[in-house]
């Protein structure tokens, strides 16, 4: 069984070895949408009130019985420390009450570690290069190891790339959260009618921030040109700029990836993160893949976005792998290191 | 027996048996390690107490008021550990456990942080020794507490830094003794979440 809390999504999933039983998400994100973005007070207000309904909904689900349940993980870190401290503590106190191994796991793993519940029956290949875009996280990971090597490559300096389509849908004044809206409204625009900037992606910058990204930039750059458009009196296309943004970001999302995979040498980049959702992600991955003969792997949407069957397949890796359970002392770590695969 | 969770303060677990004899207490006044300890402590409680999880009767879960981070850690535990042992849940105000006992009436005031009071008063016990809750919980800043208790003259004082969840377990081992209802199932935070609808986007250019 996994539990996953680190942002606005209370998720319990529970898998057998690398077969997924339940995947039950309760999410906050409508309380959100009047603030524009995710409330962390909010989100682990509504992690308190989800997770027993979660956990009943969760084993129904897997027609299974608590007592079945072989070793509970929980993310750990990083996340919002408020909500991360529900999870921990509601998996702390189940796993003593059942009598079970308790694994505290990296959210950004379990990510990766979605990628072991396909239903192709294709296994994980690794090393693999991995992108995991979200509301919380940009991160670009290079994993050896589900359960013992994984490398963080670089990382968003500011804005996750899903705050930024957040800010630019208020900006255009569409509703949160602004991944979806963005994507409907880019729809029928030009991706190059303005060009605006790619973050961390000049020479200068390429030295020390090779696999870094910055969203904040863009985010100004696509509010300056909104205001001089409105200012001007100018009948500009909200469809031009919506795609002229999105390809931006995708772009240097894309860039920087298969950068990573051509530099190490791994001919796979597998994506992760509630941004995957994005079409054009989805569509322009496929593109630069194929250009540079890489393997493109998508989990299924369910298990990209947060969840806890990717925290319960992570848990299962570990357990495979013969790892001892954590000492129940662990904290909700919200800048856990990625290479912390296990607290 | 019954096992009891606060996090109203710091972090307080125990276990208690039907004649309110504490079998097992954990503390920790640290107010910011609530859910590294609680694991601990909950196991810790058990050990002490000689007893597995299948001697319990029931979970008390120590609603609050409290400050909102640590409050609902307790009572997430509280739940799920109730869940997973499959036992009843007995929610308790925090205030009231701390009030049990006393004779005289008492205004129980605890830390909200912010230079500000959760408060509840009592104006004693009743026939069976539980505590008779007059006002309150409420919230209040300290330097307003006077003007804002009602009757504030007639109380005694107790301002409380910690709470033992030992007492919250020996009122509600009584409380169910005597067929009580217990508190309602909402967290006690008495505080909005800190948030403001902003009017808009601002301008990024003069
Ligand atoms: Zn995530």
């Amino acid at each position: 069984m996994g539990i996953e809390t680190s942002c606005d999504e209370t998720g319990i999933g529970i898998v057998r070895g690398n077969h997924l039983l339940a995947n039950v998400i309760s999410s906050s994100m409508d309380e959100h949408a009047r603030y524009g973005g995710v409330v962390p007070e909010v989100a682990a207000r509504a992690h308190l009130e989800a997770m027993q309904p979660a956990l009943e909904q969760a084993l129904a689900e897997a027609g299974v019985a608590i007592g079945d349940i072989d070793a509970i993980a929980v993310t750990s870190g990083p996340g919002l420390a408020g909500a991360l401290m529900v999870g921990v503590a509601a998996a702390k106190a189940l796993a003593v009450a059942t009598d079970k191994p308790l694994y505290a796991v990296n959210h950004l793993v379990g990510h990766v570690g979605a990628d072991v519940l396909r239903d192709d029956g294709t296994e994980i290949e690794l090393p693999t290069i991995a992108l995991l875009v979200s509301g919380g996280h940009t991160s670009l990971l290079h994993v050896r190891n589900l359960v013992s090597d994984v490398e963080l490559l670089g990382e968003t300096i500011d804005d996750a790339a899903g705050e930024a389509f957040d800010k630019v849908a208020r900006l255009l004044g569409l509703p949160y959260p602004g991944g979806p809206q963005i994507d409907r409204v880019a729809t029928g625009g030009d991706p190059r009618a303005i060009r605006f900037p790619r973050g961390l992606s000049r020479a200068k910058d390429m030295e020390h921030h090779r696999y870094d990204f910055s969203f904040s930039g863009l985010k100004t750059a696509v509010a300056r040109w909104v205001e001089r458009e409105q200012d001007a009196g100018a009948d500009f296309s909200i469809a031009d700029v919506a795609a002229s943004f999105r390809e931006a970001v995708v772009d240097v999302l894309l860039t920087k990836a298969v950068a990573a995979c051509v530099d190490r040498g791994v001919p796979r980049l597998l994506l992760g993160g509630g941004v995957v959702a994005n079409a054009r992600v989805r569509e322009l991955a496929q593109q630069r893949c194929d250009e540079a003969g890489i393997q493109l792997r998508i989990p299924p949407l369910s298990l990209c976005t947060d969840n806890g069957a990717m925290i319960a397949a992570l848990g299962a890796q570990l357990v495979m792998a013969g790892k001892p359970p954590s000492t129940l002392d662990f904290s909700a770590d919200s800048t856990l290191p990625v290479t912390q695969i296990q607290a | 027996m019954f096992l009891a969770i606060d996090t109203s303060a710091g972090t307080s677990v125990a276990i208690v048996d039907v004649q309110g004899v504490v079998r097992a207490e954990c503390d920790s006044a640290d107010t910011r390690k609530h859910a590294e300890v609680i694991g601990d402590f909950i196991y810790g409680c058990l050990t002490d107490a000689g007893i597995t999880v299948t001697d319990l009767t029931g979970v008390v879960a120590g609603m609050g008021p409290g400050p909102f981070t640590g409050l609902r850690v307790g009572i997430v535990a509280a739940r799920t550990f109730a869940f997973g042992a499959g036992l009843p849940i007995y929610p308790v105000v925090t205030h009231d456990a701390i009030a049990f006992g006393e004779i005289e009436p008492v205004l129980i005031a605890t830390d909200a942080r912010r230079a500000e009071f959760y408060w509840s008063t009592y104006s004693g016990m009743d026939d069976v020794g539980l505590p008779l809750r007059a006002a309150g919980p409420a919230l209040t800043t300290a330097a307003e507490l006077a003007a804002h208790v009602p009757n504030f003259e007639h109380y005694v004082l107790r301002e409380t830094p910690t709470v033992r969840a030992a007492k919250l377990a020996a009122l509600a081992q009584l409380m169910k003794t005597h067929n009580r209802d217990f508190a309602g199932e909402e967290a006690l935070y008495l505080r909005s979440p800190d948030i403001s609808v902003s009017a808009g986007p601002k301008r990024v250019t003069a």
